[in-house]
C-alpha cells in the first residue's frame, strides 16, 4: 500500500443553475491573455449538447484516453512510437474552430460612428488575426439552454443507446449542467503523452501541471486528454491547463471556480488513495465496472492501518484530519451519491458529480405520476432526465449506482419533508434507499445547507518542511510572457518576444469628456 | 587569384563557419540555461491543421534526412568508404540522387509550408516575423542545395568527383581546426552560395525557433508514462 493524497472535487449536478460564475472568474483569473482567448480552463455545458470543444466525448473521433489493448494500458491514440512518428502533425488535434474562433466587438464604433438614421453597429472581430468576422457560428457555450437544432445537439455522445428521436419532442425533452474542469486525474493521458515529460503529478496533492520550462509544444496532451481540457498557448507555444488554482490551494483556500459558485454546488476535499493500485484499476476489463473499481482505490481515512501508512508515506497530520473530514469522501463512499466524468476514459478522473433530479412538478402536481409512500416526493423512475443517460455521463452506462444515488437523494428530500411538514420523522424512504437518519441529516446539512466550512475542506501545503530555500519561491508567479519567473533579466532579450500585441478595437473610443 | 578574393574567400569559408559554429552551440546553450519559456516547437497547427499532415511530414523527413545526409558524407573520414568499397564517384551518385530525392520532398513541404503561412489569414497573423525569416532562408538554401545537383551531375558525366572530395575534405579541415579555405575557393560559385546560406543557418539557429531540434525527445522511448514530482528534501548536501 503506497498511500497519496489526491485533491479532490465534488459538483452538485443537481443544484448547478448554469450562470457561469464559476467560468467567468476563471477565466479572469487565468486565461484573459494573448493566445489563451478560446480556452476555458473552467466550462459549463448545456446536456445533450456537443459541448466544448465539439464532441469532446466522442473518442473514436478523437482517441483520447486509455483503452485495453490484450488486457493491457495503452493510450487509445498510440503508444509511445506512434507519438514520435506523429510528432509533425498531430492527427487527433482538435482545431480552434471545434472550441471557436475567439471574438471581440469593434465597440468604439458605438462611440465614433457619425450621426446616421440607423444605429451604429459594433461588429465582431476575431482576436486571432484582428479581422472581422461576417457571422459567428460557434462559441464558448453556443448551446445554452438547449439552444440550437436537436439534430445537431443530438449528436451528444451520450444519447448513445437511448431512443433519441423522441427527446427531440418539446414534451419529452431535457436539460442539465455539466460544469467542466481538468479533472486531475490518478491516471492522467496527458501525463502519459507528453514526449517531453513538462506535464507532471504533484505528489503532495495530485495536481497536474505542465511545466512552462519544459514543454516544447508537441501537443500530445491535448489529444490524449478524453476531456480535452489541456489546451494550445498559440502566442508562447506552450501548452496550458487548469491548475487547481494551486496557489490558492497551497494556502488553504477553494479553487476560484469553487469559492465563486453561487450556487454552492462545489466541494473541496482531500481523497487518500492508494497508488499502488492505479494500473490494476485502470486495467479493469469490463468498462462498466470502472466506476467501482475506482471507489476500491480510496482508502479509508479513520482505518489505523491506513492512517500509520500515510504517516510513513509522510502525509501530515493536518492532511489526515482533512481526508476524515472530507466531503468528497462523504459523497462518493460513504453516500455514494457523487461518480466520476466518463470512467470509461480509465484516467481515473478526480472531479466527481452528483446526477441531478429532474422532476416534473406539474405533472406531479397534477397527479399523472406515481408518487412515493409520503404521496408528495417522486420516484427515481419518473424523471425527466432518462437514468440511462446520467449513467452514460457518469457510470460507463450502469443505471444500478445512478438509481440508488437518485433514490437516496430523494429520500433525504421526503425525510426532510416528513419533519418539517408533517412534523414526525418518517424514515421509510430513508429504509428503503438504505440510509440511516443520521446520514439523511448531515445529507441534507452538505448538500441543502452547504457551508463554506463542509464543502471545503483543505489543508495548507507543508512548503516549510519540503523547501530547503522557502523563500527561493518568493516573488514567482504563473502564466507570464517571458522568464519573470527565473532570476533572468527579461526586458531586453535577443530571443523571440511576444508575437503580437493583444488584440485592440480597430476605432479606440475617445475619452469620456472628449465625447 | 587576387589577393582581394583570396582574402575574403579565407574569411567566410575559413573564420566565418568558426563565428557560426560557436554563436550555435554557445548561443542554443544560453538559451537553453536561461530563456526556456521561448523553447518551443511553436505550432501552428491547432490554428489550421488541414493539409498538416502532408506538408509538415514532407519537410521535416527532407530536412533531417538531408541533414544527416550531409553530416555522414562530409565528415565520415575516408577510411569508412574504402572500407565497404564505395568508390567517391560512386559516393557522389548517392548524394546526387538521395540529396535530389530528399530535397524535392523537402521543397514540396517547404513550399506548402511557406504559402500556408503567408496565406491563411490566422497563421499569417500569428508568424513572428522570424518564422517566415527562417522558413525562407531555409528554402533558398536547399533551392541553392538542389541547384549544386546539375553542377555535379555535369561533373559525374565527366567522370570526375573532385569538387565533391575537396567540399568533404574542407568540412573535415573545420571539425578538425586547421581549417582549408582555399579548398572552396576553386569550386562553382554555387557550392559557395550554398555553403554561405548554409553555415548562416547554424548562426541563425539559436534565435529562432530552430531550436526545437535540440529537443527531439527520444527519451520518451524508454521513459515510464506517469510522472509524479514530489517536493520532498531528497538530500541534504
Amino acid at each position: 500500500m503506497k498511500v497519496r493524497a489526491q485533491f479532490a472535487f465534488v459538483f452538485n449536478m443537481d443544484k448547478c443553475i448554469g450562470c457561469h460564475t464559476c467560468s467567468v472568474t476563471c477565466k479572469n483569473t487565468w486565461t484573459n491573455r494573448k493566445g489563451v482567448e478560446y480556452v476555458w480552463f473552467n466550462n459549463v455545458e448545456s446536456k445533450p449538447g456537443v459541448g466544448y470543444p465539439k464532441q469532446w466525448e466522442n473518442q473514436e473521433k478523437w482517441k483520447g484516453g486509455w483503452t485495453l489493448n490484450g488486457g493491457k494500458l495503452e493510450l487509445k491514440s498510440g503508444g509511445r512510437m506512434s507519438k514520435l512518428l506523429n510528432i509533425f502533425a498531430n492527427p487527433d488535434l482538435p482545431q480552434i474552430d471545434d472550441y471557436y474562433e475567439p471574438f471581440t466587438y469593434n465597440y468604439a464604433r458605438l462611440q465614433n460612428a457619425p450621426l446616421s438614421e440607423a444605429a451604429p453597429t459594433a461588429r465582431p472581430l476575431s482576436m486571432i488575426t484582428g479581422d472581422p468576422i461576417e457571422k459567428i457560428t460557434w462559441g464558448p457555450n453556443w448551446e445554452d439552454d438547449l439552444a440550437g437544432e436537436f439534430s445537431k445537439r443530438s449528436a451528444d455522445k451520450n444519447l448513445d443507446n437511448i431512443q433519441k428521436e423522441m427527446l427531440g419532442q418539446f414534451e419529452n425533452t431535457f436539460n442539465l449542467y455539466l460544469p467542466r474542469i481538468c479533472n486531475h486525474c490518478l491516471n492522467p493521458a496527458c501525463v502519459a503523452a507528453c514526449p517531453s515529460g513538462s506535464l507532471y503529478k504533484r505528489e503532495e496533492d495530485g495536481i497536474v501541471l505542465v511545466d512552462q520550462d519544459k514543454c516544447r509544444g508537441w501537443r500530445f496532451c491535448m489529444s490524449a486528454c478524453p476531456y480535452k481540457k489541456v489546451f494550445y498557448n498559440w502566442e508562447s507555444g506552450k501548452a496550458e491547463k487548469c491548475i487547481a488554482c494551486y496557489p490558492r490551494v497551497e494556502s488553504g483556500m477553494p479553487t476560484v471556480c469553487s469559492e465563486s459558485c453561487v450556487g454552492r454546488i462545489r466541494y473541496n476535499g482531500i481523497m487518500l488513495y492508494d497508488a499502488d493500485r492505479i494500473e490494476e484499476l485502470a486495467s479493469t476489463g469490463n468498462e462498466q465496472d470502472l466506476y467501482e473499481a475506482q471507489c476500491n482505490i480510496f482508502l479509508d481515512p479513520n482505518d489505523p492501518e491506513v492512517i500509520a501508512a500515510a504517516r510513513a508515506e509522510g502525509i501530515n497530520e493536518d492532511w489526515i484530519i482533512a481526508a476524515q473530514n472530507s466531503p468528497i469522501y462523504k459523497m462518493a463512499i460513504e453516500w455514494k451519491i457523487a461518480f466520476p466524468l466518463h470512467p470509461e476514459f480509465r484516467t481515473l478522473p478526480m472531479v466527481w458529480y452528483v446526477p441531478s433530479l429532474s422532476p416534473v412538478q406539474s405533472q406531479i402536481d397534477q397527479g399523472n405520476l406515481p408518487v412515493g409512500p409520503d404521496g408528495a416526493i417522486p420516484l427515481a423512475s419518473a424523471m425527466r432526465t432518462p437514468t440511462k443517460y446520467l449513467a452514460n455521463l457518469l457510470t460507463a452506462g450502469k443505471e444500478a449506482p445512478i438509481i440508488s444515488a437518485l433514490n437516496r437523494m430523494i429520500a433525504m428530500r421526503s425525510y426532510q419533508r416528513s419533519v418539517h411538514v408533517e412534523g414526525i420523522a418518517d424514515t421509510r424512504a430513508l429504509e428503503a434507499a438504505g440510509i440511516t437518519e443520521d446520514q439523511a441529516k448531515e445529507m441534507y446539512r452538505y448538500l441543502a445547507i452547504a457551508n463554506y466550512e463542509d464543502r471545503f475542506v483543505i489543508p495548507t501545503s507543508h512548503a516549510e518542511e519540503r523547501m530547503e530555500d522557502a523563500y527561493g519561491f518568493q516573488g514567482q508567479n504563473g502564466f507570464t510572457f517571458g522568464n519573470d519567473s527565473s532570476a533572468g533579466i527579461s526586458k531586453i532579450s535577443l530571443f523571440p518576444r511576444r508575437r503580437q500585441e493583444t488584440l485592440e478595437p480597430a476605432d479606440l473610443a475617445p475619452p469620456a469628456d472628449k465625447s | 587569384m587576387s589577393q582581394d578574393f583570396s582574402s575574403w574567400n579565407t574569411l567566410i569559408f575559413g573564420i566565418y563557419p568558426y563565428l557560426c559554429l560557436s554563436v550555435f552551440v554557445l548561443g542554443s546553450w544560453i538559451r537553453f540555461d536561461r530563456e526556456q519559456y521561448g523553447w518551443t516547437s511553436a505550432s501552428s497547427q491547432l490554428l489550421s491543421t488541414a493539409g498538416m499532415r502532408l506538408s509538415s511530414n514532407l519537410f521535416h523527413i527532407g530536412v533531417i534526412g538531408i541533414f544527416f545526409g550531409h553530416l555522414v558524407g562530409l565528415l565520415a573520414p575516408f577510411a569508412v568508404w574504402d572500407a565497404i568499397s564505395l568508390s567517391s564517384l560512386g559516393k557522389q551518385n548517392i548524394a546526387m540522387y538521395g540529396g535530389g530525392f530528399l530535397g524535392i520532398l523537402c521543397l514540396i513541404g517547404g513550399v506548402m509550408l511557406l504559402w500556408r503561412r503567408l496565406t491563411n489569414a490566422r497563421v499569417r497573423a500569428t508568424s513572428r516575423k522570424s518564422d517566415i525569416f527562417i522558413l525562407l532562408w531555409v528554402l533558398v538554401t536547399l533551392l541553392f542545395g538542389l541547384a549544386t545537383t546539375f553542377t555535379t551531375a555535369h561533373h559525374a558525366a565527366q567522370g570526375s568527383a573532385d569538387t565533391m572530395m575537396s567540399l568533404a575534405q574542407w568540412a573535415k579541415s573545420i571539425v578538425l581546426f586547421s581549417p582549408q579555405p582555399e579548398l572552396v575557393a576553386r569550386t562553382e560559385l554555387v557550392f559557395r552560395i550554398h555553403l554561405f546560406f548554409g553555415l548562416t543557418l547554424f548562426l541563425l539557429f539559436p534565435f529562432t525557433r530552430l531550436v526545437h531540434i535540440w529537443s527531439l525527445p527520444l527519451g520518451y522511448l524508454g521513459r515510464a508514462y506517469q510522472i509524479v514530482r514530489t517536493k520532498r528534501q531528497v538530500s541534504v548536501r
